[in-house]
């Protein structure tokens, strides 16, 4: 599946974009604008939160900070991938346009417990 | 006397299938002219090993790959090489435990009788130190050779962490296939699956399609990999790609479940789902025969 064909299945908009450590909000969700944002921990071997609820059409931005490790991000269904450099907070603008269950995973191995570092975007009406 | 044919025929009631490489509707053009007069030969494939793993996935861990071992060494008749497809070892953070896995790995399989023994890395070998460890013992990541006939190509697609073969060793294929006439057989050894086979679960090459471009002007090209522990036939043009069992843990069908985790140990048959394959080429046509066989002799 193409970057395309992937977004029109997942009916998501996606952005990336990367921003220095400091400008990380102190609270875990905060609204930017008229976006959510949502803070992500990526570390061996999870994603804190693991499962983030989005509703349908609602813009959100995740801002993952990477604390050990150039983690990978990647939602395949809709066309998402970065690595999440440390030091840095990725920042990932997306609007889901469907409902439906969207996992993720770290595609950068990083060990032992690389093969559970994953999670899901749950998106809802 | 038993002649191989027959003996496989036997032996495969015991071990496993035996599975004709085209898949349907497949094409074989070409492929006399290119490997006329050499003969047949054949090859065993052993993959993932995980030597070092530690867990209720194989609570046997320490003992499967030296009955493997004993199991290739007691059939009647010897493959010409025998190729292991990645994850020797299972990671570890520890880079001089790492060394001592690769160095135990190395004794146990200098047991087998057969001394022509090619070897590749997987990403518990060599992700978190871009292939230092490896390359210290077994020497190159990626190469190539010639076998009666035909081109075997071993690509690296797990020294970045990232999954990618990257441009250096793409050029490289590029060249090393340049010299060959288009109908030459090839055979491409790789750890990870080269397409996009679940992309959720990491079974990918980020950059495996280009690779494939590289590999689709070229009429004979099979693929065997490893890295998803369970035989998986795939067609993407006219390649075929297989992949092996494991010899630590089977793991579930691709996307058959919400988690990769491995497929429950069952105490009653300590060995389901493991086993390794040997490989007959038909050069004549381009062909691979495989046959698979268990852990142990059934």
């Amino acid at each position: 599946m193409d970057r395309r064909q992937a977004l029109k299945r997942g009916g998501a908009i996606a952005l990336l974009g990367i921003l220095p450590a400091g400008a990380a909000t102190a609270r875990r969700t905060v609204a930017s604008g008229n976006a959510q944002v949502i803070e992500v921990l990526a570390q061996r071997f999870r994603f804190t939160p693991n499962e983030i609820a989005l509703r349908t059409g609602q813009p959100a931005v995740l801002a993952i900070r990477s604390l050990d490790f150039v983690h990978g991000f990647k939602v395949p269904e809709l066309g998402i991938r970065t690595d999440l450099m440390p030091g840095t907070v990725t920042r990932v603008a997306i609007r889901a346009l469907s409902p439906g269950r969207y996992d993720f995973l770290c595609d950068n191995f990083c060990g032992g417990g690389h093969e559970e570092m994953n999670g899901s975007i749950v998106v809802s009406d | 006397m038993i002649d191989r044919r027959r003996f496989l025929q036997l032996a495969a009631l015991g071990g496993g299938v035996v599975f004709a490489s085209a898949l349907p509707g497949s094409v074989r053009a070409a492929g006399k002219n290119g490997a006329a007069g050499y003969e047949e030969f054949f090859f065993v494939q052993l993959s993932d090993t995980h030597w070092g793993y530690s867990g209720p996935a194989n609570p046997q861990a320490d003992s499967t790959l030296r009955k493997a071992v004993a199991t290739v060494n007691s059939l009647d008749i010897q493959p010409d090489f025998i190729v292991f497809t990645g994850d020797l070892t299972h990671t570890t953070d520890d880079s001089a435990e790492r060394r001592r896995r690769l160095s135990e790995f190395r004794a146990i399989v200098s047991e087998l009788k057969v001394k022509d023994l090619r070897f590749m890395p997987g990403e518990h070998d060599a992700s978190l130190d871009s292939g230092a460890a490896y390359k210290e013992l077994f020497g190159d990541t990626h190469y190539s050779f010639d076998h009666k006939g035909v081109h075997f190509v071993v690509l690296d697609n797990v020294s970045d962490p990232g999954a990618s073969v990257g441009e250096i060793q793409l050029q490289w294929l590029k060249s090393d296939l340049a010299r060959l006439a288009k109908s030459t057989p090839i055979v491409v050894f790789t750890h990870r699956p080269l397409f996009d086979l679940a992309p959720a679960w990491d079974w990918a090459t980020r950059d495996g399609a280009k690779a494939i471009d590289i590999l689709m002007s070229y009429a004979n090209v099979t693929v065997f990999y490893g890295h998803i522990h369970q035989e998986h036939h795939h067609q993407t043009g006219h390649i075929v790609h297989h992949s092996a069992k494991s010899l630590i843990f089977p793991l579930p069908a691709p996307m058959s479940q919400p988690k990769r985790a491995p497929l429950p140990w069952d105490p009653a048959h300590p060995n389901k789902g493991l086993g390794f394959r040997e490989v007959e080429a038909q050069v004549s046509d381009a062909r691979y025969k495989i046959t698979e066989f268990s852990v142990v002799k059934g």
